[in-house]
């Protein structure tokens, strides 16, 4: 499904490579997960196949599908199915939650040549996705992420994954800063869209997520490279004794 | 003291070209006004308060010719069950106006009044605008008092059950008009004034209102899309106890816009809300120059400008709040954005404070920038098209000025305005 080849990319203002040859292939219907040091460009990773500016790729391809994503603009990604839950929410004063919702909604139906969803259908499944993640009906009127706390904002990320059922789920630390009971929340939402048709690649940097979203591999990165490949026992072994061992094994 | 030789010819040269009503009730007041303009001059270049725009197709003798536009939207407006008064390019319509009888309000021609004394009118009619040249002169709003033949007198004595709406229709491309509304709300009563679009190629209206003791008065306007008009606008408020006084201004596109506010609060516990949302294109002027004067207790004033600027654009904004000795607990916000489209546009802004009263909360704050690039991409990143974001987070920029309207209706009907202009981007 989701295809990445020897991807190096650096900085588009400064000298500074930051991924230096990443490999990995996500299949249809399995979890993968990236674990790795602060720094090892996880980040990056997830906004280079997301199409955030500021960063060029020196060498390698991402493909999705079969279709190449890096010459792609974000939208036409997204329509792809290409969906990153950001590791920081944005907020967009001004911008209320639902317009935003129905507009991301209703533009990936249109480049995909869908018809539209009406106001009614729309606002019918929003209601019944926001209560499964426990969103009250208040935070759907309130502006994008202005004023929510941590926990409702990585809800809202996957909130607006359930509503556009992306083919390939990208989280970025969407466990960090949530407590036990909003972690849960979180990885039940993304449990519910497991699929045979949709990939997932979750980074993190605890195991305790990946006791609710069951890994099928997992990575390690490192420097800008994936240094380590497994089951979700590699998750197990950084979690008992970090990654000093993992790095010094490839050193 | 003589003025300056610029000044004096300018005047004299603007002054020439004009007639001045000497008979009628009204008579004495034109006359004041016109030895003020004679005395502080027509503004100039070189004067501070016209440092960011300049004057002189304001003060010229002849008006510059502006293009009438061409165009199937309909009117702002028109979709409102509304007491309509049309002036033609600076001219009472009858024809195409409405009864001008509604419960709750008395409502006048300006040019009918001169015969009748209508004593509440005389007692606001250049005195607001008189008052309104201290500290700083303000000599078009005293060449309106003048000059200006044209006008309605609104006296809101109840509860009118739709708003009063003057319509201004541009016909002529050579037209120079000057309008003088007068509008009192008594004691109680509670009226919406809706204004919109291009009164004439060049246009001076002035506007003073009375609002007395609980008295409110929402008031809206719409600048019209014609791009090449010029304008310069008046409101004069004054403002007694407990009264609220809320007016929103919309401008699209005009190679020059001019509009002063000058508030000034008598009595205690009152609320001025003023607000404006502009979107500017290449060859465009819009100047918004407030000042707000506290002499009373507890009362909360708010200016909440906001402009979006493109191709070459400039945007002003001068606001001043005034806080008297003795005028404690005043609570003054004053917030004047732009959002710049590109790197050609421009925004200048003056935004001052001063006071003399103690325990008082006022803050300002004035920024200039770009869009959001994050929440650009958040928006891309979830399939929103570029074109599209863009406009999602302009109008978004926008909403805190639009949301200063009470009126859901309106508001949206502001708000379909922004979208069209949006839409039209070239
Ligand atoms: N826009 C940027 N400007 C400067 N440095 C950056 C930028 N993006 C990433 N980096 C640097 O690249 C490296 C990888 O960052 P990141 O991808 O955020 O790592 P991770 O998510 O694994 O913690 C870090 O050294 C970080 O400081
Ligand atoms: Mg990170």
């Amino acid at each position: 499904m989701l295809e990445i080849k020897n991807l190096h990319v650096k900085l588009e203002e400064e000298d500074k490579q930051i991924l230096k040859g990443v490999n990995l292939t996500v299949e249809a219907g399995k979890v993968h997960a990236i674990m790795g040091p602060n720094g090892s460009g996880k980040s990056t990773l997830s906004y280079v196949l997301s199409g955030k500016d500021g960063y060029e790729v020196t060498e390698g391809s991402a493909s999705l599908l079969g279709e190449e994503l890096l010459e792609l603009e974000p939208e036409e990604r997204a329509a792809l199915g290409v969906f990153l839950a950001f590791q920081y929410p944005v907020e967009i004063p001004g911008v209320g939650n639902m317009t935003f919702l129905r507009t991301a909604v209703n533009a990936q139906r249109k480049a995909r040549g869908e018809e539209e969803l009406s106001a009614s259908d729309f606002l019918k499944h929003v209601r019944e996705k926001a209560k499964e993640l426990k969103i009250d009906a208040e935070m759907l009127k309130r502006p994008v992420n202005v004023g929510f706390s941590g926990g409702e904002k990585k809800r809202n990320e996957i909130l607006q994954m359930a509503m556009l059922e992306p083919k390939m789920c990208i989280l970025d630390e969407t466990d960090s800063g949530l407590d036990v009971d909003a972690m849960k929340l979180v990885a039940d939402g993304v449990n519910a869209l497991r699929d045979e048709g949709r990939g997932f690649l979750v980074i993190t940097h605890y195991q305790r997520l990946l006791d609710h979203i069951k890994p099928d591999v997992v990575h390690i990165m490192a420097d800008g490279r994936i240094i380590k490949t497994g089951g979700p026992e590699l998750a197990l072994e950084v979690e008992n004794n970090g990654y000093a061992d993992i790095l010094a094994e490839v050193a | 003291m003589a003025l300056p030789e610029l000044k004096q010819t300018t005047t004299e040269a603007r002054l020439a070209s004009l007639s001045m009503n000497e008979s009628g009730c009204l008579a004495a007041a034109r006359r004041a006004a016109l030895s003020r303009v004679q005395t502080m001059g027509l503004p100039d270049r070189r004067d501070e308060y016209w440092k960011y725009t300049r004057p002189d197709t304001l003060t010229s003798a002849e008006a510059p010719k502006a293009a009438v536009l061409d165009s199937d939207e309909a009117p702002m407006f028109d979709q409102f069950d509304r007491l309509k008064i049309v002036f033609v390019d600076g001219v009472f319509d009858a024809a195409a106006s409405d009864d001008l009888t509604l419960e709750g309000v008395s409502i006048e021609r300006l040019a009918d009044i001169e015969g009748k004394d209508i004593h509440w009118a005389k007692e606001i009619f250049g005195v607001l605008e008189a008052r309104g040249q201290s500290p700083v002169e303000r000599p078009l709003a005293a060449l309106n008092t003048a000059f200006a033949a044209d006008g309605v007198v609104i006296h809101v004595t109840g509860k009118p059950s739709k708003p009063i709406n003057l319509v201004y229709r541009h016909e002529s491309d050579s037209s120079d008009a000057m309008l003088h509304h007068v509008i009192k709300v008594e004691s109680g009563a509670e009226a919406t004034v809706l204004e919109n679009g291009p009164a004439a190629s060049r246009f001076n209206t002035a506007m003073e209102i009375d609002v007395a003791d609980t008295g409110t008065l929402h008031l809206v306007r719409a600048q019209g899309r014609d791009h090449e008009r010029r304008a310069a606008t008046h409101m004069f408020a004054r403002l007694g106890r407990e009264s609220v006084f809320k007016s929103f201004t919309l401008t699209v596109n005009g190679v020059l816009t001019r509009n002063e506010a000058i508030v000034e609060f008598l009595g205690d516990d009152a609320v001025a809300h003023i607000a404006g949302a502009c979107v500017g294109d290449g060859d465009f002027h819009h100047d918004d120059t407030v000042f707000i004067t506290h002499d009373a207790v507890n009362c909360e004033s708010r200016q909440v400008f906001k402009k979006v600027l493109r191709n070459g654009a400039i945007g002003v904004f001068q606001g001043k709040i005034l806080v008297k000795a003795g005028a404690q607990k005043t609570d003054g916000y004053q917030i004047s954005q732009s959002l710049l489209l590109d790197d050609d546009s421009q925004f200048l802004a003056k935004p001052e404070l001063e006071i003399y009263a103690d325990d008082v909360a006022c803050s300002h704050g004035s920024t200039s920038g770009a869009i959001d690039e994050e929440g650009l991409f958040y928006l891309r990143s979830r399939g929103v098209p570029e074109a599209e974001a863009t406009d999602l987070m302009t109008l978004a920029f926008l909403a805190e000025a639009v949301e200063e309207i009470d009126s859901p209706d309106i508001a949206v009907s502001i708000n379909d305005r922004l979208y069209g202009w949006l839409a039209r981007r070239s």
